[in-house]
């Protein structure tokens, strides 16, 4: 198979959906970079190479520059989902949310209940996450919880290029809203990707590796740190298993609780602020509902309780690390 | 002049949506004093020839987009009354199967993108809809009600910026009451809302909102230049607002000498009456008759909401996502 970037599986997914479905509009910031500007038209292919080749391929009316108004067009991409088109509206940084907050929590995700059922919502929001860019507070939050607790949304995080493209390509042809998560530090890993086209369900979590001593649950990037320390386990002689849920609404609420019965010893790693988190989230569910198959408290390695700082010290103290998820799965398999 | 170029059956009509929509908010306000009607609600009755005018104008496919005062727009579009009251009592038949309310109401069917409970916001799904028309070119137009509230709201602007920038075929209808909520325009809002509007290079028009064919013949305008892909126009509609903010607002920051002249002097209703009357048109005997008509199918809208069930507990949990897993 094929070895390609995370950021090229994307952008494979956006061509072939696009070239498969006159209906799938793209909207956003600087998504053919530099449009206008001296006759240069995909200057840089949008702000991390993802939509590079589209405008040429698709053109202006269906890869659209917008103006930096996101509560304009993440509202623009809601109405035009419901009004027939597939639109993929991309805000740069998931932190600029908060300016359209609004249209996504109260307008977006509600439509079909508010409605009475008789309305679709077929809306991909694509945004980067995530710290280790040294980009400071407003550029580098995780802030899928906030999402996840959204009902009406759903909530995608990648983790490897494979899934990046089967999982774009599943967000787009589904008929409900979708904020798909795209981690700005993983836009280089390379991995096995098909040319062809194929999908990967909702709420389908992956068996990144199988153990037995120890259940360590990552969020995306936050799997790469759970590979790392489990390496780092295995020369100890522990046993680590990783799952990546994918997606965290739907959750697949089913194998993290298969695998915590199997094993009894969980630890879940998420780079998202610990309170009201995905963490405490999967924690409260293995508490509630496999509370008896447990031989250890639940740990959790987040982050801090705090924004994510600009100093490169500070910022790499921030988030997770393999050491401290070794450290964490130690404590409770040598209990 | 704009009157003579609706047929005598337009004409009637007219008289019988506005009428419809007088006789429901009036009833709407009689049910909340029950308790019948849970929750509370913000009535339209005074604006109705804003509606109207605009939405006898449009397609049944065309797109209009309202507010938390949003019953007049719905009726104008032809959303079923009975099917409105009902959702307004919260049962199983009513529009949204009980589970929007009156803030809620949205019928696809007939173009309304719903009622909104967020000052401002159908203005960019408005525009949405407006892109979608244009690139499924299917020539429909779509409409954003919003009021004078709404133009201190940042993303109306954005949403003018976007109309133009993508020529979009919408028309903005700004009705100002001269109240968002309970404080005076005057006190929170700054210049002109034209102005504001013509600096982003869309045409505007200022209309009486009491004077339904001032209104139509406006929305007219707004709608040819739309479908002709000359992108968008704003109405700005003065209108008066009969009741407070919300059906228990108090209202007390006008004198009922104040409220009383509105009623008396700037009535669409009244007005109506007065100008096909001048010209002969429609026999105020036949307009009676509509009166008659309205208020017994508002009665048996009423009859019918009360009768229908609530929905099942088990609906709770349905409609949030098409499919989930």
């Amino acid at each position: 198979m094929a070895q390609k970037s995370f950021r090229q599986a994307l952008n494979e997914a956006l061509h072939f959906e696009m070239g498969r479905d006159p209906r799938v509009i793209m909207m956003g910031e600087d998504l053919t970079g530099g449009a206008g500007a001296n006759g240069v038209k995909d200057a840089w292919g949008g702000p991390f190479g993802v939509t590079r080749g589209l405008l040429d391929a698709f053109g202006p009316e269906r890869i659209r520059d917008t103006p930096i108004s996101e509560a304009a067009f993440i509202g623009a991409a809601a109405g035009a989902a419901l009004t027939g088109l597939r639109p993929i509206a991309e805000i740069m940084f998931v932190d600029f949310a908060g300016v359209c907050l609004d249209q996504i929590m109260n307008q977006a995700a509600k439509f079909r209940y508010m409605f009475g059922g008789r309305a679709k919502t077929p809306l991909v929001i694509r945004a980067t996450y995530g710290a280790g860019s040294r980009s400071g507070s407003q550029h580098t939050q995780a802030l899928y919880p906030i999402f996840t607790h959204i009902p009406g949304l759903k909530v995608v995080i990648p983790s490897t290029p494979y899934d990046a493209k089967g999982l774009l390509l599943q967000a787009i042809r589904d008929d409900d809203p979708v904020i798909f998560l795209e981690h700005k530090m993983l836009y280089d890993t390379v991995g096995d990707v098909p040319d062809g086209a194929y999908t990967i369900p909702f709420g389908e979590a992956r068996v990144a590796r199988d153990g037995k001593d120890v259940l360590i649950i990552a969020i995306g990037r936050m799997v790469q740190v759970a590979e790392e320390a489990a390496r780092k386990l295995a020369s100890e002689g522990i046993s680590a298993a990783i799952i990546d849920p994918r997606t965290t609404s739907p959750l697949d609420e089913d194998t993290l609780l298969d695998f915590t019965e199997t094993i009894g010893r969980v630890v879940i790693v998420d780079e998202a602020n610990p309170r009201c988190s995905v963490a405490t989230d999967i924690s409260a569910l293995l508490a509630d509902k496999c509370f008896d198959a447990l031989k250890a408290p639940i740990k959790l390695v987040t982050a801090p309780h705090a924004p994510v700082p600009y100093a490169p010290n500070l910022e790499d103290a921030y988030i997770p690390s393999a050491d401290a998820v070794v450290k964490a799965a130690t404590s409770i398999v040598k209990r | 002049m704009s009157a003579l170029q609706l047929s005598h059956d337009e004409l009637v009509n007219v008289y019988r949506t506005m009428r419809t929509i007088r006789r429901f908010e009036e009833r709407v306000m009689q049910e909340m004093a029950t308790g019948d009607i849970p929750g509370n609600t913000h009535l339209y009755a005074g604006q109705e020839a804003s509606a109207v005018g605009v939405c006898l104008q449009l397609r049944d496919d065309d797109y209009i987009s309202s507010t938390h005062r949003g019953h007049g727009h719905s009726i104008a579009k032809g959303v079923d009354i009975d099917s409105m009251m009902a959702e307004l009592f919260g049962r199983a038949s009513g529009t949204c199967g009980g589970k929007g309310g009156s803030q809620h109401i949205a019928d696809l069917r007939k173009g309304m993108l719903g009622a909104n409970g967020i000052v401002a916001a159908g203005a960019p799904i408005t525009c949405g809809a407006a892109l979608s028309a244009k690139l499924l070119g299917t020539g429909q137009v779509a409409v954003a009600f919003a009021g004078d509230g709404a133009m201190n709201e940042g993303v109306m602007s954005e949403s003018f910026n976007l109309a133009k920038i993508w020529m979009l075929p919408i028309i903005f209808v700004i009705e100002d009451n001269g109240f968002g909520e309970a404080t005076a325009n005057a006190f929170v809002s700054a210049g002109s809302f034209t102005r504001r509007a013509e600096s982003y290079d869309i045409p505007t028009i200022e209309v009486d909102g009491t004077d339904v064919f001032s209104v139509y013949a406006a929305a007219g305008e707004a709608v040819e230049r739309a479908r002709a892909g000359g992108g968008p126009t704003m109405l700005h509609v003065h209108v008066p607002r009969y009741y407070g903010h919300y059906s228990g607002d108090p209202d007390t920051y006008r004198t009922p000498e104040e409220k009383a002249a509105m009623r008396r002097e700037r009535d669409c209703l009244s007005n109506f009456r007065q100008r096909v009357k001048e010209v002969s048109l429609v026999e105020t005997a036949e307009l009676d008759a509509v009166d008659e008509q309205v208020e017994a199918a508002i009665g048996r809208a009423v009859s019918a909401a009360r009768a229908a069930p609530f929905p099942p507990t088990s609906a709770l949990t349905t409609d949030v996502y098409v499919k989930y897993l």
